[in-house]
């Protein structure tokens, strides 16, 4: 009989290759979804994992990578570390939305000006706007006790509304004719995150790497790291060691509400350009998977966020290529999170053949 | 010679790394009250499991009455006569006496008849028990007054008992073994495992000695020292806590009126402790589990504020200080749960070294975990408290209880507090091991600090108290001197005894 023994110790072999049979998973019953659809499954794998990379159109989708990495890297490393002490922000689309609306704002209100300060504004502005509508969830938990899952995810809708009314209102570009959308700021070089639109490098891609960095640094060295981690697994340890737990949902809210403020506004005064009704597409809830398929560790979001980036563009390939579903996509990267869970379990504990023992 | 009522023969267990049984083989002799004695880890829980039902040995054999006896489950055990009363009680706290009883049957007949069962057999045995009171509502003693009637319901031949006077008041320990003397006398064997060597030679007639995995001796308790018979267990000298003598010093904390509500539903209220704990003094704190040790203990930490004034730390009001500014200035804690509050389980022995010593031992810089500092701190106290583990990078939850708790006691008294407060410091430790961490806490007492120990085991604070105070139900009793206190004025201070009947043994 198949049985699960638990480990002594979590297997540092499985911390590494869980994700890595987690895709291998992926792609096999991934293959077999598309079998099923009548694709040939070892045409389409190769089309969504290899060909955004090595096809002859490479290089048209390798910036891409960069392009749609850079927002969900930079948003799993803020959500890291409240997952990683139990506090569960699940509204950073909404604080990316808001980050984005409040940094097009300043930008927009210093229209046509040149100066050089414009750019380094519309940042804090959009780490401050994020951060601030992660703080109601976080306020509210600390205040009065209320579920942040709940709080964070509905303030997404609140979002996506002040957004519309946004662009239909405030932020609509005057010379646009009636049209709804605001001025393009990838066209306005005072506001743009562009750095080289040709290679797919803007502020937002450095910021995520030094994301990576700093977040490293801080899990591995810095007591606020290890505070993080003790609170995660031993909330009553942490108390014990002096931990405030208040005072940590307010950081950790706050990191990562200012986290994705910060990817939205660089996602908006780059790659997307104006506040549109349909700016956002959804890279605060997919964040939440590259956190988790990353390990909640800054060198696994990397790679997981690079991987995701990967399937998104892969996908897009399949979708035109080969005319498959969008929603056969969302699956495969359902499926991943899910193998990922599932294979999970190695960690803590081993397969063995045997009769019951204990 | 009479045949044993159960032979053990060759019995061995190994698991993947540990061998926790090596060739064990003892006989047990209808009605004989038989210790089973051994350190942490040497093999006693896999031993019991073993007969009862739930392990199934690598080899070896067991014969109940002469007859093979292979029960493969808890169920064919207690078919065969042998009940297991746990450490742990498994009782629904909603339910009533009588319930829990039936919920442990295979066909329970109606309640009003295990209701007059219940009472019978709490009657014959001296054993107070109302089976309509519900289970949330009883004290510790009572609890498992329960467990021990659920099984002697099945009429055993043979009842395994663990540590089963770990959660008793004196009185109520009187009461129990008056009941398992009753029951040998009626023929019943008792296996009754227990750290506490004093009670294994009032009550046992016969002892088998374990030491990783393997018998290493046997003896008759009641001809043996508790001293030889530790000795006997660790397999080599003993040594014995030794105390000096010394004159108290000024008064390095003050409790004034600490009132605190109860944290959660379970807790227990404090209500205006006052006590005055000095210099190089150990101040004992008894008391049945659940009557405020862990808020005493919560509050001390800083853990759960109180008003400022409730508590003065050297002339200075500290109840609003949290934990890591009250270790600054020297007021280190312990508390009673190792795994998940002491310690993080799957945090390295190294980030458990951090958890309570950044502050103290300078462990941070800039807010810097300097981890080749935190490893040193670590290993020093692997090294001075005999941790037995591979080395600091290893999770807490790979060793041991009692190990674990010496790595637990021994992060606080490296960091050389003023004041230390340790809850259950020995609980589930062996006996040198208990030992050594009790003569730690005198050592530091000896160098001038203030030493609180809070502890369920008399024995232990009769030994290393200065002073003696009771904990029951959220209030402290004015502490007394330990020298001279007898065991009856101790029950009576813990207030807490109940039922204090002792079975009506018919000679």
């Amino acid at each position: 009989m198949l049985r699960l023994e638990k480990r002594p110790q979590p297997s540092r072999f499985w911390v590494f290759a869980t994700p890595v049979l987690a895709v291998v998973l992926t792609m096999v019953f991934g293959g077999l979804l598309f079998a099923a659809l009548g694709q040939n499954p070892f045409e389409t794998i190769r089309t969504i994992f290899l060909d955004p990379l090595f096809s002859e159109f490479a290089w048209f989708y390798r910036p891409q990578l960069l392009i749609k990495g850079a927002p969900l890297v930079l948003i799993a490393i803020g959500l890291s570390f409240g997952f990683r002490a139990g506090i569960w922000n699940i509204g950073a689309e909404g604080q990316y939305i808001v980050g984005a609306i409040c940094g097009a704002a300043v930008g927009l209100a210093f229209y046509p000006s040149e100066l050089f300060i414009i750019f380094p504004l519309m940042v804090i502005a959009g780490a401050l706007g994020g951060c601030l509508w992660a703080m109601i969830p976080g306020v509210l938990r600390v205040r009065f006790g209320t579920n942040e899952i709940l709080v964070s995810l509905m303030l997404v809708y609140v979002a996506e509304q002040l957004l519309a009314s946004m662009a239909l209102g405030a932020l609509r570009n005057p010379d646009g004719m009636g049209f709804p959308g605001s001025r393009n700021l990838a066209q306005y070089p005072a506001a743009t995150s562009w750095i080289n639109q040709q290679i797919g490098m803007h502020w937002g891609v450095v910021t995520a790497f030094i994301a990576v960095i700093l977040a490293y640094v801080a899990l591995s060295r810095h007591i606020f790291g290890f505070n993080v981690r003790l609170a995660g697994q031993s909330p009553r340890a942490a108390r014990f060691a002096g931990v405030n737990p208040s005072l940590l949902v307010l950081v950790c809210m706050g990191l990562s509400g200012g986290l994705a403020g910060l990817a939205g506004l660089f996602e908006i005064a780059g790659p997307a350009g104006q506040v549109s009704i349909d700016f956002n597409v959804g890279y605060g809830f997919t964040a939440i998977i590259v956190a988790f398929l990353g390990r909640l560790h800054p060198v696994g979001i990397l790679l997981a966020g690079a991987l995701m980036a990967l399937t998104y563009i892969g996908g897009e390939i399949a979708q035109s290529n080969l005319g498959l579903p969008i929603a056969a996509i969302q699956i495969l990267q359902g499926m991943l999170l899910f193998f990922l869970l599932a294979v999970d379990v190695l960690t803590n504990y081993r397969l063995s053949w045997g009769r019951q023992v204990a | 010679m009479t045949t044993p009522l159960l032979r053990l023969t060759g019995l061995t267990k190994a698991y993947p790394g540990v061998v926790a049984n090596k060739d064990v083989s003892f006989d047990i002799l209808p009605g004989e009250v038989h210790a089973l004695l051994g350190e942490n880890g040497a093999g006693k829980s896999t031993l019991v499991k073993t007969i009862y039902g739930l392990v199934k040995p690598d080899s070896g054999t067991m014969a109940l009455h002469g007859a093979p006896f292979q029960p493969h489950d808890p169920h064919a055990a207690r078919a065969a006569g042998i009940a297991m009363v746990f450490q742990h009680f498994s009782l629904f706290d909603a339910m009533n006496v009588a319930e829990n009883i039936a919920l442990g049957m295979e066909d329970p007949p109606k309640q009003a008849q295990i209701a007059a069962q219940v009472r019978a057999v709490s009657d014959q045995y001296g054993l107070p028990l109302d089976p309509d009171r519900v289970v949330g509502d009883l004290s510790a003693g009572e609890r498992q007054r329960v467990e021990i009637i659920r099984c002697l319901l099945q009429d055993p031949k043979l009842l395994i008992m663990d540590e089963p006077t770990s959660v008793l008041t004196p009185q109520e320990v009187t009461i129990l073994f008056e009941t398992l003397r009753k029951l040998s006398a009626e023929g019943t064997a008792i296996l009754y495992i227990s750290h506490k060597l004093e009670e294994i030679r009032a009550l046992c007639e016969n002892a088998t000695v374990l030491r990783l995995g393997a018998v290493v001796g046997t003896c008759d308790p009641r001809q043996t020292s508790a001293r030889d018979m530790a000795e006997l267990m660790v397999g080599s000298k003993l040594h014995v806590p030794e105390k000096a003598d010394k004159p108290a010093g000024e008064t390095v904390l003050s409790l004034q009126g600490l009132s605190a509500p109860a944290p959660h539903r379970f807790g227990t209220p404090l209500r205006e402790i006052t006590v005055d704990v000095r210099k190089g003094e150990v101040l004992g704190i008894g008391g049945v589990a659940g009557n405020g040790q862990d808020e005493l203990v919560a509050a001390l930490s800083g853990e759960m504020r109180t008003a400022a004034a409730m508590i003065r730390y050297k002339d200075q009001a500290i109840g609003q200080m949290p934990p890591n500014a009250r270790r600054k200035a020297g007021l280190l804690a312990a508390p009673e749960e190792r795994m998940g509050h002491a310690a993080a389980p799957d945090m390295s022995l190294t980030e458990n070294a951090v958890l309570t010593a950044a502050t103290r031992q300078g462990l941070t810089r800039r807010g810097f975990v300097q981890w080749g500092k935190a490893r040193g701190f670590a290993e020093g106290v692997i090294k001075a408290f005999d941790v037995r583990t591979p080395g600091p990078q290893n999770a807490a939850r790979s060793l041991s209880g009692g190990n674990l708790q010496k790595f637990v006691i021994g992060r606080e008294i490296m960091q050389a507090p003023e004041v230390l407060i340790v809850n259950q410091p020995t609980w589930g430790v062996d006996a040198s091991a208990a030992a050594a961490i009790r003569q730690a806490l005198l050592d530091l007492a000896a160098k001038g600090a203030a030493v609180i120990v809070i502890s369920q085991d008399l024995d232990e604070l009769m030994e290393i108290s200065d002073r003696f105070a009771a904990l029951n139900e959220g209030r402290l009793s004015a502490p007394r001197p330990a020298k001279g206190l007898t065991v009856e004025e101790i029950g009576l201070m813990l207030g807490g005894a109940h039922d204090m009947e002792v079975a009506h043994v018919e000679a």
